[in-house]
């Protein structure tokens, strides 16, 4: 006999934030491998502070011990955790997030908060209603394709838009707009935008 | 946002109109050159007209590479990297105050500012500026895609020469006879009409449909007199006419054959010859006599000697004359005065229409008649004027002469000599104006179509046709795009004196019209029972 899942929390704590900056943030999952997707959008710190991952990373803790090979003899990957307990220890995923917005009181700002969230704040993934409420201004579409990132941000951009469409009733006039949004930004860099289309098309 | 606004203003002139750029949602191709928009100016309401449409980018490289690959792609394009640009052309600006909705539309006299809105002309918009039918405004149009009437005012459009243009079969003929029975019902004028093709008196033709449509006698009764030049025609097309025209040899003048020149192919000599002769046999009896000249006798022979009158030239003049006098209208001794008859009809109220009958298209008959009958009446009015300015009476009621092929009468070279030259350049002094209606308006010169009025223009195709058209036009060029862009049919731009802006209407249906000018008809003539009933 099966129980009642236990209620769905409104969002779903992932991580925690190991470094901060104005610009983004780098939260540890507490799971490894189990980041958000790239390009959703996630919140931390008191007031919230939103982002958008941008760049996963999974790695060795150390360091200086990179990960040896070693599943020659094992019959599937999974195999190969289960052989190796000690790997969910050495091994961790972090993920960086570009700062995209930020809740003032009750309303949602779309532009950077005074202060970074602190180091260790939680992270959470919000929930479609939040997204929904977030993206129904798209002026943060602008801190995204303007970043110094290292990040490919058309591919995060592009991302972004195809999971917050999920969050919207009409999926097609959301992107619609979206990519309206875009043209001016991307004026001049015509295959830019062709490319991040391309990537949102319904 | 309100639902029906179009975009915004990004740039301008007061002299070249201003560029709206078009809201991403709203479709270029629903934007016709012609049609009107109200622009929301931040103190001033301008109403303007579409004159040009056009395509943009903010990218270049967009023409070179269309991203068009898939529908998504264009839709999020569209409007954003490319837009629809109007171009508009500011032409009456209203007060956005109490005082300003009183004093009503002004010219314009700047633009609007930057970012100023722009929105469809609603039908309330174009009712403000060309007012509602009443007891001078006449009915004649609705704007394109639109209820509302578009009115003209006749007693104001009376009072300068008008003209009527368009290519053949455009709807010419359908507006003219609409705006003599406005002009008729109005009581904004007393007409004459040179009916060249026998279209206004009974009956007219419906080329295309293959009918026939009711002409102003029919409609309006007895406010309308028949006249013919060819009695006959008239009776074979059951029209009943009430006098037949003739012309007298002696009602003939030398000015005549001078502008007939072409048609009766007559030399420059010949047409001095005509001068010579008239003098030396009297103007009233010069035609006759030149008509029963032997050239072959002698004591003619020393005539032309003594008068330097070659007799090549006499031979030319000749052959001319003997066309001429081959016209049936034109007798040696008329029974009776034409132009007496026409002068009594019109001195009654009564409007005249003077069918051809089987001169329909004689470019000689119609020079011939209307320059002489013209000459003579406008001669009356002069004095009439004349002696009610002497006296202190009012002046005689306004004239209106129509005459089609216009150019035959008012081109370059006979303009000097015909009587519609002097009407079109003296305009309304002795209550005596001209309705031309033309398909070649570039025949027309270029001094008379400055002095027209008020325009209504059908479709043209030739350059030079448009271009006269629009003769001392301000904003030619614009309205040179819209004017290229009307419908075949039916479709016409008024612009000038009557009319406070120019407009582009789709003409009235004047068969579905009948029932009304006819009430208005049937009403008057009950009123007029009623008084005769009550005074006996």
């Amino acid at each position: 006999m099966s129980t009642n899942p236990p209620p769905q929390p409104s969002s779903t704590r992932i991580a925690e934030v190991i470094e901060a900056r104005s610009g983004e943030f780098t939260a540890e999952c507490y799971q490894l491998h189990q980041a958000p997707p790239l390009g959703s959008l996630v919140k931390a710190g008191s007031p919230d502070v939103f982002g958008v991952v941008c760049d996963t990373v999974t790695e060795s803790v150390d360091p200086g011990r990179r990960p040896l090979a070693r599943g020659q003899d094992a019959a599937d990957e999974a195999d190969v955790y289960l052989q190796n307990p000690q790997l969910s220890k050495l091994l961790r995923t972090t993920f960086r997030a570009l700062v995209v917005g930020h809740r003032e009181g009750e309303t949602l700002r779309h532009y950077l908060p005074p202060q970074p969230p602190h180091v260790h704040s939680f992270v959470y993934l919000c929930p479609p209603d939040e997204v929904r409420a977030f993206t129904q201004s798209l002026d943060f579409l602008s801190i995204l394709m303007f970043s110094a990132e290292r990040a490919p941000v058309d591919e995060v951009v592009a991302a972004c838009l195809r999971q917050a469409a999920q969050a919207h009733p009409d999926r097609k006039l959301f992107l619609v707009g979206a990519g309206k949004t875009l043209a001016p930004l991307l004026r001049g860099e015509l295959a830019r935008l062709n490319t991040i289309l391309t990537r949102i098309r319904p | 946002m309100t639902a029906d606004r179009l975009g915004i203003v990004v740039a301008g002139s007061l002299t070249g109109g201003v560029e709206v750029k078009l809201d991403c949602d709203v479709s270029v191709e629903e934007r016709a050159v012609g049609r009107y928009v109200v622009i929301e100016g931040q103190k001033l309401r301008f109403l303007g007209m579409v004159t040009d449409v056009s395509l943009e980018t903010i990218d270049d490289e967009i023409t070179s590479m269309p991203p068009v690959s898939d529908e998504f792609i264009a839709q999020v394009i569209s409007g954003t990297s490319t837009y629809g640009k109007l171009h508009v052309l500011p032409m009456l600006a209203i007060g956005g105050d109490a005082m300003g909705l009183l004093d009503g539309p002004k010219t314009v006299k700047t633009v609007p500012a930057h970012f100023s809105r722009v929105r469809e002309a609603t039908e309330q918009d174009i009712e403000v500026v060309f007012g509602k039918e009443d007891e001078r405004h006449f009915y004649v149009g609705n704007p394109l895609d639109m209820e509302t009437k578009v009115c003209l005012d006749l007693p104001l459009f009376v009072t300068r020469c008008n003209g009527v243009f368009g290519k053949s079969g455009t709807g010419k003929t359908f507006l003219t006879r609409l705006l003599l029975i406005g002009i008729i019902q109005k009581g904004a004028a007393v007409n004459l009409v040179f009916d060249m093709h026998n279209e206004y008196g009974w009956k007219g033709s419906f080329e295309g449909a293959g009918r026939e449509v009711k002409a102003l006698k029919q409609i309006l009764g007895s406010r309308v007199a028949v006249f013919t030049l060819d009695e006959e025609s008239s009776r074979r097309r059951k029209v009943s006419t009430d006098a037949v025209v003739e012309i007298g040899y002696d009602e003939v003048e030398p000015e005549d054959v001078e502008l007939l020149r072409q048609t009766l192919n007559l030399t420059q000599p010949a047409v001095e010859a005509v001068y010579a002769l008239a003098r030396e046999f009297g103007a009233r009896n010069w035609l006759k006599r030149c008509l029963e000249m032997d050239t072959g006798d002698e004591a003619t022979k020393a005539l032309l000697d003594r008068l330097h009158i070659h007799e090549q030239s006499v031979r030319n003049l000749r052959r001319g004359l003997d066309k001429l006098a081959r016209l049936g209208f034109l007798t040696p001794k008329a029974r009776e005065s034409s132009v007496k008859r026409i002068l009594d009809y019109l001195g009654r109220g009564i409007n005249v229409v003077l069918e051809f009958g089987k001169y329909k298209g004689d470019s000689t008959a119609n020079v011939l008649v209307a320059n002489t009958l013209t000459r003579r009446i406008h001669d009356q009015y002069r004095r009439w004027t004349e002696q009610a300015q002497g006296e202190g009476a009012a002046p005689p009621q306004p004239l209106v002469i129509t005459i089609e092929e216009a150019h035959l009468f008012l081109n370059h070279e006979v303009m000097d000599q015909t009587i519609f030259g002097t009407i079109a350049r003296e305009m309304r002094k002795y209550n005596v104006t001209l309705l031309i209606v033309d398909q070649r308006p570039s025949g027309i010169d270029e001094e008379v179509m400055s002095q027209i009025g008020t325009r209504i223009t059908y479709r043209l195709d030739n350059e030079r046709d448009i271009d006269n058209v629009l003769t001392g036009v301000s904003n030619k060029g614009e309205l040179k795009t819209v004017l290229a862009k009307l419908e075949p049919k039916q479709q016409s731009l008024i612009f000038g004196h009557a009319v406070p802006m120019p407009i582009v209407i789709r003409t009235r249906d004047y068969e579905k019209s009948y029932q009304e000018f006819a009430e208005a008809a049937e009403i008057k003539r009950k009123a007029e029972n009623l008084a005769a009933d009550l005074w006996g």
